[in-house]
């Protein structure tokens, strides 16, 4: 009696909550394939949010759903983002690794009612697809281009650019050329190699007889740039005082172990490092790591998922639950708050997010490497959005 | 003038590497007639356990090395039992198909096990950085690697022209039924010339993880720089494997120095050139 006393009153409460929403919200990353450590980071930075803020916003409750993308495909991407809109019902999309991935789904968004909030891709481009994207990741724009202003500001005024031969190396190698020429540097050559090289000797050779006093390089992270830095050392242009500027997707924490002594002191720029220091960035990694499990595998993606998560909160707040797209986008327009990463806003004019860009040195903390910050150029916006 | 020599060396270096890695593929698609597209994952897995041994049991590189080959070497029998066995003389199709499928187990796997970051191998002091070999510096492991080249290419050739095992061999593959008929143990004859095959993959990996780092997806990533080596230069062939890396190492090195906007063109033209005029690739026998 007394256990169909309970079961009653078990039903009578979850139909009770059922009334208030539950709001699904799909995201499409590389959770199996070659860049499934960066799907494992999205997971990770949605978890370490919802460990410390919990899945519910106001009387509405937040359900994720995966959908796996083992690799750049945008007819694939455009069939999950359909799944996850007819199929499943979600009223955020979220995630996207691969910029032709978020190009091919953004058209729907409209038509759809549904806002898409960006986590990685990191083209300037994406933004002009839709009305209804906002991101919280970076371009590779917007990492590179400080680049030349350190490069500047320690005397160099003849740099080689080096990068392989895709889309994020050839914005690193615009941002980096227009950067440091227009800062009155002298760029003496642009290499781009194509992206299955694996023995870089003749490139460092090249570097040499370039005579520049540095080289500016963008390599797709993992083996092509480990290969690159070990090429860099053995080929003695280290010792030679050539140095390595980058941005920070080469230096990226997991890879660190691997490079080992050969990265350090190389310079990269980025917005991101799991060592940055302060109170909302402890409390991310700790949450973090718990969720990916071994913390030497947390890196970027995952604070741009959890910075993404704040932001779909704060539209589920605005909207009251309601699906409404353009009152969530609206809401969100020039948002400010604290990262993880440092003081963040999301510019209201093409929704990409306003950050701090740092200045890092790979350096040893106890027997780990890490990317040691040290020096900040704040507030920095797309300059990829403007430029020709 | 310096930098002709300097392109030449790396040229020669590259080559070697190239050629430790795949010669393991020729002899099994020579010698043992099997299309064995999971021969970079028995090099990965050899690179895999070098690592583990030398990074974290903290053991030398050479004790490191020679685990890696016997231990890639016991994986690979009891999959020869199993598994190649069925295949031997199957159609080129089923091979491929059959083997591809290992390949992508083995990934799955060791993404499993190892995890996806990259893996590197604890090289002894004398093997790290720059030796000085005149004109200029080079790395050190580079020459291990093109002295390990030489002594594979020679060990190979003596054992498959010159001993008792190499004969049986030959008639095994010529055909297995008259040899066994003249009692070969034909089925131990593949059976040692594949793990013989797969520790010489294990060893390319150890020995290339230099150029080439570990991590789950090299099974995929240089198979086909591997399945090219082997049609230039003639499945099966020792030499012909040899001439073949030294000639695409070269036209790969200075493309890459030259023009390096033109990406793989002038490797794969090459290729398209020496597959014209040698159908069977440098030194292999007409079928």
């Amino acid at each position: 009696m007394k256990k169909l006393l309970l079961a009653t009153l078990a039903l009578a409460m979850s139909t009770s909550l059922s009334y208030a929403e539950t709001i699904k919200v799909g995201v499409v990353g590389p959770f199996s394939g070659p860049a499934a450590l960066q799907g494992r980071n999205f997971q990770a930075g949605i978890d370490a949010w919802l460990a410390i803020n919990g899945n519910k916003v106001g009387d509405n409750t937040i359900e994720v759903v995966y959908r796996d993308l083992p690799a750049a495909d945008p007819a694939q991407s455009a069939a999950l983002t359909q799944d996850l809109i007819v199929g499943e019902g979600v009223q955020y999309l979220a995630g996207y690794y691969y910029t032709p991935d978020a190009m091919a789904a953004a058209p729907m968004l409209e038509e759809a009612n549904v806002p898409m909030v960006i986590f990685n891709a990191a083209t300037s481009a994406i933004m002009n697809a839709s009305p209804y994207v906002v991101r919280t990741s970076f371009t590779t724009w917007q990492t590179s281009t400080p680049m030349a202003q350190v490069a500047r500001d320690r005397g160099i005024d003849k740099v080689i650019t080096v990068v392989s031969d895709y889309g994020p190396g050839i914005d690193a190698e615009k941002a980096f050329v227009k950067g440091f020429s227009d800062a009155g540097g002298e760029i003496v050559e642009s290499v781009r190699m194509p992206m299955t090289t694996t023995d870089f000797s003749p490139m460092m050779q090249r570097i040499k007889d370039s005579g520049a006093q540095a080289v500016f390089a963008f390599l797709p992270a993992g083996p092509a740039t480990l290969g690159f830095m070990k090429s860099y050392v053995e080929n003695g242009l280290k010792d030679a005082g050539v140095t390595l500027l980058a941005p920070g997707d080469l230096t990226q924490e997991p890879d660190l172990a691997a490079l080992g002594d050969n990265a350090l002191g190389v310079l990269t720029t980025f917005h991101y490092a799991v060592s940055h220091d302060s109170p909302e960035n402890k409390a991310f990694v700790e949450a973090a790591s718990k969720a990916i499990g071994n913390a030497n595998d947390l890196t970027f993606p995952a604070v741009g998922a959890y910075d993404g998560m704040y932001v779909i909160s704060k539209m589920i707040e605005a909207t009251g639950g309601k699906q409404d797209a353009k009152a969530a986008v609206e809401a969100v327009k020039g948002l400010a708050w604290v990262s993880p990463r440092g003081p963040v806003s999301i510019d209201p004019k093409n929704r990409h997010i306003t950050q701090n860009i740092y200045l890092r040195e790979v350096a040893k903390d106890g027997d780990k490497y890490i990317n040691k910050e040290i020096q900040t150029f704040e507030n920095q916006g797309d300059p990829g959005w403007t430029a020709p | 003038m310096s930098t002709v020599l300097s392109i030449g060396a790396d040229a020669v270096a590259y080559g070697m590497v190239l050629f430790v890695i795949s010669i393991g593929l020729s002899v099994t698609m020579g010698l043992m007639k099997v299309v064995n597209l999971a021969h970079g994952a028995f090099a990965m897995i050899g690179g895999y356990v070098a690592s583990y041994a030398t990074q974290q049991l903290g053991l030398g590189f050479g004790i490191a090395t020679l685990a890696a080959i016997i231990i890639t070497a016991l994986i690979a029998v009891p999959l020869e039992r199993l598994l190649y066995r069925r295949i031997y003389g199957a159609s080129e199709l089923t091979q491929v198909l059959m083997t591809i499928g290992i390949t992508f187990a083995i990934i799955g796997i060791a993404n499993f096990l190892m995890g996806p970051t990259l893996k590197t191998i604890a090289l002894p002091e004398q093997l790290q950085g720059p030796v000085d070999i005149g004109f200029r510096t080079i790395a050190a492991h580079k020459l291990f690697a093109v002295a390990v080249g030489i002594v594979v290419a020679g060990a190979l050739w003596f054992l498959v022209e010159r001993t008792p095992f190499g004969i049986r061999l030959r008639a095994s593959v010529d055909d297995a039924a008259m040899a066994g008929a003249l009692g070969v143990r034909t089925k131990i004859v593949y059976a040692v010339s594949f793990a013989l095959a797969v520790g010489l993959a294990a060893l390319g990996g150890v020995v290339g993880a230099q150029l080439l780092p570990i991590e789950p997806y090299y099974a995929l990533r240089y198979m086909v720089t591997f399945l090219v080596v082997v049609s230039v230069g003639g499945a099966g062939s020792i030499p012909g494997a040899l001439v073949a890396c030294l000639l695409l190492g070269a036209v790969e090195t200075t493309g890459r120095y030259l023009m390096p906007e033109f990406g793989e063109f002038f490797f794969y033209a090459a290729v398209i050139a020496i597959v014209c005029i040698f159908p069977n690739g440098l030194l292999g026998r007409a079928k």
